[in-house]
């Protein structure tokens, strides 16, 4: 959770992900993996076709595999989780080898495993195609609240100024023979965050100062607006009606 | 510390969404009150910040490490508002933009780490600021408290959210018992962490910290006769 922030997961590409415009794509993936949840427990087929699905969404983006292993290992808990849920679970017990196991957390853990998959291929299948700026275009377009939006937009054009800062301030300290192992590092480590938030602090006054004096009223400018066809819609929200359709299905 | 897709059944997941929003919109007309006008500019460089500080490993031994999760530091900074929003957009970016955090979670989680964790700091940072003696040197130990109380909170409340609607029934006294304990550690770093940022906060820039304001005083303007100070 703490590493592997430090480079955003966009890939440029042509591919229909690409193309699709990120207001009817956010909705496409808030709807799809919704849906997804809502699959009723136990309906393995259902959610294994669900998971193939986001994988085969994710790999038509023509990302290379190795640039999104690393975020793939945010799964881990996920894994963990369901590995744990057969022990821990209530409900009538079963023998699994030489163990005895709940049978309810043996189907949970399967449905717990494939839910969290799924979200999690598809949330990479969003990001590699949507650069940051369009994510802050589409809340916009989908009408979010303008503090959250404009907090938003400086969170992406300084995300990377103030991990460079970090970054720097690691070269400064270990250049100087620092090196953290133990409890001994904290005190060092923790006047460092503190630093890095008074430069945060302060530039972002120095960044309010300069847009007044450059004419700022408060609110971002919507300077192209987003738009979207009909199909275009209908084309992102085919995966949300197909894990719907499943999820009904699995209840009739 | 994410919730992923599928812990949390739909209408849970809905629910919290509600609950979330709901909370965000308070503490949205609440903003401009802790940081005046320059709350947009200010506020995205202390989401970056918050994100940033997260990506600070502490080591603790034997090959691991642990790093802030920032809720309570953030309240005790620019105030429980202000940190609100903050983390909000800190939690949407990390599901968004690096596949951290289900996208049907992203209710739960900004419930459980923008609402929850900083409020019940603050909530607690207050309580201890209160009974502590009035000087600057209290304000990184009610944080710690502050800290520490926002961790355990937040787990004690993913629990109660998970016996409404989690995937699959698990005994409520032992998945208390397993949250609790292992968050009751969690919590010690947090503590420790939050109490060393903020201890280099009040001693540098004491005037940044917004939780330290009451304790601070006023420092009186002196104007001393012929230029003579």
């Amino acid at each position: 959770m703490g590493s592997g922030h430090s480079a955003h997961l966009h890939v440029d590409g042509s591919s229909l992900l690409h193309r699709l415009p990120p207001q009817v794509k956010l909705v496409g993936l808030l709807s799809f993996v919704l849906a997804v949840v809502s699959v009723p427990a136990g309906s393995l087929v259902a959610l294994g076709c669900l998971l193939a699905l986001a994988a085969a969404l994710l790999l038509s983006t023509g990302v290379a595999p190795r640039h999104v292993a690393a975020r793939l290992v945010v799964s881990l808990p996920v894994v963990v989780f369901a590995l744990a849920l057969p022990f821990v679970a209530s409900g009538p017990d079963s023998a699994l080898g030489p163990l005895t196991v709940s049978s309810t957390g043996v189907t949970a853990a399967w449905t717990v495993l494939a839910k969290g998959l799924t979200g999690i291929l598809s949330a990479v299948a969003f990001a590699v195609t949507t650069p940051p700026t369009d994510l802050v275009a589409a809340l916009q377009r989908l009408r979010a609240p303008a503090l959250v939006v404009l907090v938003l937009s400086f969170m992406v054009r300084y995300l990377t100024v103030v991990t460079q800062e970090l970054a720097r301030m690691r070269v400064a300290r270990e250049s100087r023979g620092f090196r953290g192992r133990g409890l001994r590092a904290w005190p060092v480590l923790a006047a460092a965050s503190g630093a890095l938030f008074v430069r945060s602090y302060e530039r972002g006054e120095r960044v309010h100062l300069a847009m007044l004096s450059r004419g700022f009223s408060g609110r971002l400018p919507e300077t192209s607006p987003l738009t979207a066809r009909p199909g275009e819609w209908a084309t992102a929200l085919v995966p949300a009606a197909l894990a719907l359709t499943a999820s009904v299905a699995a209840r009739l | 510390m994410h919730v992923p897709d599928g812990f949390l059944d739909a209408p849970t997941s809905v629910a919290t969404a509600v609950l979330a929003a709901g909370a965000l919109a308070v503490c949205l007309r609440g903003a401009r009150r802790e940081l005046d006008d320059r709350v947009a500019p200010l506020a995205g460089l202390v989401a970056v910040f918050v994100f940033a500080a997260q990506m600070v490993t502490f080591p603790v031994g034997a090959g691991t490490s642990g790093h802030l999760l920032g809720g309570a530091l953030a309240a005790v900074l620019v105030g429980p508002r202000t940190a609100t929003v903050c983390l909000t957009v800190v939690v949407a970016v990390q599901a968004l933009l690096f596949a951290d955090g289900g996208v049907s979670a992203l209710g739960t989680n900004v419930l459980l780490l923008a609402v929850v964790g900083p409020w019940a700091g603050y909530a607690v940072f207050a309580g201890a600021r209160a009974v502590l003696p009035s000087r600057p040197a209290s304000v990184p130990l009610a944080a710690a408290t502050g800290a520490w109380a926002s961790v355990v909170v937040a787990a004690l409340v993913f629990v109660g959210l998970y016996a409404v609607g989690g995937a699959a029934p698990v005994p409520l006294d032992a998945l208390v018992a397993a949250m609790g304990t292992w968050h009751l550690v969690i919590g010690l770093g947090e503590a420790g962490i939050t109490f060393l940022v903020v201890s280099t906060l009040v001693a540098a820039r004491p005037d940044l910290v917004h939780g330290a304001r009451p304790v601070l005083g006023h420092a009186k303007l002196v104007v001393a006769q012929g230029g003579r100070l």
